[in-house]
């Protein structure tokens, strides 16, 4: 019986540690979920308050905007996160900002184009414009990259160039940032939209990719720090109703001073107190 | 104790072991069912076949055709296995009959790492360096051939090691049997192994292909996700698997009831694979009856 007697006692180790980890005091942990353009913050300032006040636990989880509202709606999550201000009808629920951040357009470094309007935005992405000849740079159909249904970002630029997610006509569509960011990188004709934090980041570690400015206005932190870029939004935090003692504390510890080095960091602009 | 009894033990242990891994797989079937059943009953299901195009968050004019979708699926699917099939078989027959031992191990050890990539290393790789290759040959480089490629990368070990096998299981009288007619060696492959293997190297590919029609996270990188009925293989599409990926995190009511149909679609096609496979498979190997 000795060959079964192992295999048995790993199961009941097991379970006993799955037992042990469902049994969460909710005055200890906290589940957040959401933006994945938010969690990066959240989740250093999360690592840092677990340090200061030890015996807590904050798990961070990503799956973009609409879950992080359907999870905190629901009570799934104690705080959920969203990179885009709230609709109309979802007035059940409270939005705190902890931090603004840019939606700029990128090209690839080679391509001479320096900036581009909000009309000519919007014509390249119903591809009433489709080539960089009518911008100046050389003879080539321009390659536009726009984001998946649903994300925070193409909701930001459908609202900045006020079009409807039918009008897009585009020839690759991205998930991530990262992958925006990649396909610019890799093919010297393309365009896309992606956060400043995200894009400026990537360009100062050398991937060949260049922010460019719209309506005359340099994509930068500082701009959308004093509110003159035009495409911004804000990384919000979502509660419903008063919250445990520890997500009201830990959501206060998100809108203090404190984190105000993490929100540099990711290059995300830190809202004044 | 008694030996009955730790048989007993062992019996109900493994029946456990084996009713949860059959169970699981209806469960997850009841659930794709229950998630997609708004969609299915709301006569919503309609729009999904006959729609051409597919834009579910638009306000002014929301669009649920998959055909697209599905096609793609079934081309890229298509495409990959016809790079791979030839390109593992060739191989499994080169390292069994031509090869010297030495290399021969050395390919089986590659085909194994290759196996056991992740398929988002293959994802980025096809994104840095295969996508823009392809660009510079025709724009915008996200298209169905970078798709086909990148999956059969990721399917070629399986059809090479499945092959090998098939053929070094076969019975050695075959081969002794054709050595002692004098059949030479490029007709004793044709006309002897490659018939007898034809099983297995058969269970390998369907194997193969059910796993390319699955394969999602590096297609979604390479294939450009546009839905669309492709003119050419340079033309981006968005198979059924990258649509599910990039929008269930982030639908909501019929949007979401809809991917779960389309999910529900991806195992009637997996289904049909793993129906096919059982169908044709004989009582008899071809090596039994000679």
């Amino acid at each position: 019986m000795r060959f079964l007697s192992l295999p048995i006692a790993a199961t009941s180790l097991v379970l006993v540690f799955f037992t042990a980890c469902s049994e969460s005091d909710p005055s200890k942990s906290l589940l957040i979920t959401g933006s994945s353009t938010v969690a990066p913050v959240v989740a250093d300032a999360a690592q840092r308050y677990e340090k200061e006040n030890p015996g807590l636990r904050i798990d961070v989880q990503t799956g973009g905007s609409s879950r992080g509202i359907s999870d905190s709606r629901s009570g799934l999550a104690q705080l959920g996160m969203a990179s885009r201000a709230l609709k109309a009808d979802e007035n059940d629920i409270d939005a705190e900002t902890i931090a603004m951040d840019g939606v700029c357009l990128i090209v690839h470094k080679d391509n001479p184009v320096k900036g581009l309007s909000r009309d000519e935005i919007a014509a390249i992405y119903q591809k009433k414009k489709s080539n960089w000849a009518e911008f100046g740079a050389s003879n080539a159909d321009i390659v536009v990259a726009s984001k998946a249904e649903g994300r925070a970002t193409l909701e930001v630029f459908l609202g900045y160039t006020n079009l409807d997610s039918a009008d897009i006509q585009a020839d690759v569509i991205v998930g991530e940032n990262q992958q925006a960011i990649k396909t610019v990188a890799g093919n010297p004709n393309a365009i896309a939209y992606v956060s400043i934090g995200a894009a400026a980041s990537e360009a100062k570690a050398g991937t060949p990719i260049k922010l460019i400015y719209i309506d005359g206005i340099e994509p930068t932190t500082e701009n959308v720090a004093k509110g003159t870029f035009p495409i911004t939004r804000p990384l919000n935090v979502i509660t419903k109703g008063e919250g445990t003692e520890l997500s009201r504390a830990f959501l206060e510890y998100l809108k203090s001073d404190k984190i105000r080095d993490i929100i540099e960091t990711h290059l995300y602009v830190p809202v004044s107190q | 104790m008694s030996r009955s009894l730790s048989d007993c033990i062992l019996k109900s242990s493994l029946g456990f072991a084996a009713l949860l891994s059959g169970s699981v797989i209806v469960a997850v079937i009841a659930f794709l069912f229950h998630e997609a059943w708004p969609a299915l009953s709301s006569g919503k299901l309609s729009h999904f076949l006959t729609d051409l195009k597919w834009q579910p968050g638009s306000d002014r004019d929301p669009q649920y055709g998959i055909a697209p979708m599905i096609l793609a699926s079934i081309l890229v699917t298509l495409l990959a296995s016809l790079i791979a099939i030839p390109l593992g078989v060739g191989g499994a027959i080169f390292q069994q009959f031509y090869a010297p031992t030495f290399l021969g191990n050395i390919h089986d050890r590659l085909l194994e790492l290759l196996a056991g990539i992740p398929s988002v290393i293959f994802g980025f790789w096809g994104l840095t360096v295969l996508v823009p290759a392809i660009n510079k040959w025709h724009p915008p480089g996200q298209s169905l051939l970078a798709a086909a490629l990148v999956l059969a990368l990721m399917i070629l070990p399986t059809v090479g090691l499945t092959s090998r096998s098939a053929i070094r299981s076969l019975d050695p009288g075959l081969l002794q049997g054709a050595a002692a007619l004098g059949i030479g060696r490029p007709s004793m492959i044709l006309r002897v192994i490659l018939p007898a293997a034809f099983q297995g190297i058969g269970s390998g590919c369907l194997l193969a292909i059910a796993r390319a029609v699955g394969e999602t996270l590096a297609v979604v990188m390479v294939c450009g996700n546009i839905a669309q009925i492709p003119h050419s293989v340079f033309d981006p599409v968005r198979p059924i698997t990258s649509t599910i990926a990039l929008e269930m995190g982030y639908a909501s009511s019929d949007h979401r009831a809809l991917l779960y149909a389309s999910g529900l679609i991806l195992v009637v096609m997996t289904g049909a694979l793993v129906g096919w496979q059982s169908f044709r498979r004989e009582p008899l190997t071809p090596s039994q009856k000679g």
